[in-house]
């Protein structure tokens, strides 16, 4: 009997020939990934246990990138520790505060493969389903025992196959689609399943757009979110001097279930506070004012996330009631972007430049809400609280609907904005 | 009864939530690296502002569907256990929540019918050997799902920190250790 993708990857890291859904395996984690909010806690569980070592210190990548630049002192306490942790332990990969989000870095820098089991103290470690990895969020507790041992329990997951059709149109992008998914099925929709994108659309669909669904695939409750590697995928990698087979699911793999998401039907798509699947189309909240906008984070902090807005916005000037927040998701990201002109567009607009890192989005630091005040941004949750004051609103919506909303002060459909035509593009 | 099952029987008050109690409900990221006890003061504050200074060691905290859903921090998990929540009865719960409320040894229930059961304040029993919830204001007994064996093995050896601990011990004493999870 066929395999999806995740009980392929399953089975190859629990040592068998298969699995089926439901099944309990221990498996052999291929790659496991710490940031700044939960390292020292790891290496301190770890410690507390009777460890000295990792299992594999090439095979951990550690990531300061939720509190950069250090907003505190006991931040910059937590920062300093988990360098000597680092350096305690041996480890080969790591990137220090300014380099970029943890999932934009390990695909970025060729760390994530096709097929590999890859777990991180971060819930949108799901986002590496776009390379073709079956990659999860865990805890630190979980996460000392992979560090110690290198394997970790898993229960094998139904799989759902999400069919993209068609091809979006204007003004709607790939946030919109899983934004739809998440109002149709549901925050808990896909709970302990793997979601495995398949589909026409695939072959005009780069790798960003795929790390932005297979990021929010958690927010569907879905354990995996996972991209088949093509020959999208073969070319990113291949860029970043990884030569590597092809790989997806078996031909006839057994689904639980199939959902299909026509793209041309469309439109863009603007989740409601305070909660993901609060789905609606924008012209249901079209108008709402808006104190705060926000582009970045992982979900949608990549060049062309920025490019997009930058269309936008070029050559004209944000509301003067809206803040507009930008925080490219790495320092790659940000170079490119200054390179092309996308930046200086956007600052030209009146936006304000962070670091890359992960401040506003998880409620960290920079760009905190107030209560009452209502922000969209282009990131990956609207929960009360998420971003400073629990009375504040949070929407989510593409990067194109973020910038015309900047724009206007209200929420806007990006439709109805005529984009500047080559200002920065070349 | 084996002691196991002695122990399994929790009785408390019931705290009442709704649907989608996220993380950062539970946990908010603006205290992301505060100490615990400054934590736990902010846990569910925006749901319900009277739970942490008035939780009780042994309450049943009782929610609707997804139950801790969000981020991957098992802080939300360990505020529960440090506030002293006896166990967590949802609807349904998130897949990382249940994950890190195992591994550090929060016992939790999924029983579907729990929310329309229980109201603020009841007086509750919660049975986890046999996987129920007793409602002992109105006598009502709403059967959950229990756990599979291995997420029971876990949470009855206190969670995952004494396994890594008897790992650590094995391999220092040359015993050579195989980790036994899952068997």
């Amino acid at each position: 009997m066929g395999l999806t993708m995740a009980e392929k990857i399953l089975a190859r890291a629990a040592g068998r020939e298969e699995v089926a859904p439901g099944e309990f395996v221990v498996a052999a984690v291929d790659l496991a990934m710490v940031h700044d909010i939960f390292a020292t806690r790891v290496f301190s569980l770890l410690r507390s246990a009777g460890f000295r070592r990792v299992w594999d210190r090439t095979r951990v990548v550690a990531v300061i990138d939720h509190l950069v630049p250090a907003p505190t002192a006991a931040a910059a306490a937590v920062h300093q520790q988990m360098r000597r942790d680092v350096a305690e332990f041996g480890l080969t990969r790591f990137f220090d505060a300014g380099t970029g989000i943890c999932h934009q870095l390990l695909p970025e820098r060729g760390h994530v493969r096709p097929g590999m089991l890859l777990v991180g103290t971060d819930s949108h470690t799901t986002t590496h389903g776009a390379l073709g990895a079956a990659a999860t969020g865990i805890g630190t507790t979980e996460m000392a025992y992979v560090l110690a041992t290198g394997r970790l329990w898993f229960r094998v997951p139904e799989t759902v196959r999400v069919e993209l059709t068609g091809a979006p149109g204007p003004g709607v992008g790939w946030k919109d689609a899983i934004l739809h998914l998440a109002g149709r099925i549901g925050a808990d929709g896909a709970q302990y399943r793997a979601l495995e994108f398949a589909g026409a659309a695939l072959a005009g669909m780069g790798i960003g757009g795929r790390m932005t669904m297979a990021n929010m695939a958690v927010e569907l409750g879905a354990k995996f979110g996972l991209f088949p590697a093509d020959a999208a995928a073969l070319d990113y990698l291949a860029e970043r001097g990884l030569e590597v087979l092809p790989f997806g699911p078996d031909p006839d793999a057994v689904y639980q279930e199939t959902l299909t998401v026509d793209l041309s039907a469309l439109e863009p798509q603007v989740a409601l506070p305070h909660s993901v699947d609060r789905v609606r189309p924008v012209s249901a909240v079209a108008d709402l004012p808006v104190d705060q906008a926000f582009i970045g984070s992982c979900t949608n902090g990549r060049v062309e996330d920025l490019e997009v807005a930058a269309q936008y916005l070029a050559g004209r000037r944000v509301h003067p009631r809206t803040r507009l927040i930008v925080a490219p998701a790495s320092r790659a990201v940000l170079q490119e972007a200054m390179e092309r002109g996308i930046l200086p567009a956007l600052l030209a607009a009146g936006a304000l430049l962070l670091p890359p890192g992960c401040g506003p989005c998880f409620g960290g630091h920079q760009g905190l809400l107030a209560p009452g005040e209502r922000c969209i941004g282009t990131h990956n949750r609207n929960f009360a609280g998420r971003m400073g004051s629990p009375a504040a609103e949070i929407y989510l919506a593409s990067p194109a609907t973020v910038a015309a909303s900047a724009l206007y002060g209200r929420i806007t459909d990006p439709r109805r904005v005529e984009r500047s035509a080559g200002h920065v593009l070349r | 009864m084996s002691s196991a099952e002695a122990t399994s029987v929790i009785r408390g008050r019931a705290w009442v939530f709704g649907d989608d109690i996220s993380t950062d409900l539970l946990d908010p990221g603006e205290y992301a690296i505060a100490p615990l006890q400054e934590r736990v003061r902010h846990t569910l504050e925006a749901a319900n502002p009277r739970f942490a200074p008035e939780v009780r060691p042994g309450d049943v905290l009782v929610a609707g569907r997804n139950f801790g859903c969000g981020s991957s921090r098992e802080t939300a998990a360990q505020a529960l256990q440090a506030l002293g929540v006896g166990c967590v009865v949802a609807e349904s719960l998130a897949r990382i929540f249940l994950r890190n409320a195992v591994a550090i040894g929060l016992p939790v229930l999924v029983c579907p019918g729990v929310r329309e059961a229980v109201r603020e304040g009841d007086p509750v029993e919660v049975d986890l050997h046999a996987a129920r919830l007793i409602n002992l204001r109105t006598a009502r007994t709403v059967q959950g799902n229990p756990l599979p064996p291995l997420m029971r093995e876990i949470l009855a050896a206190g969670g995952m920190l004494p396994l890594l601990r008897k790992l650590a011990a094995d391999a220092a004493e040359g015993r050579g250790w195989v980790d036994d999870l899952g068997s």
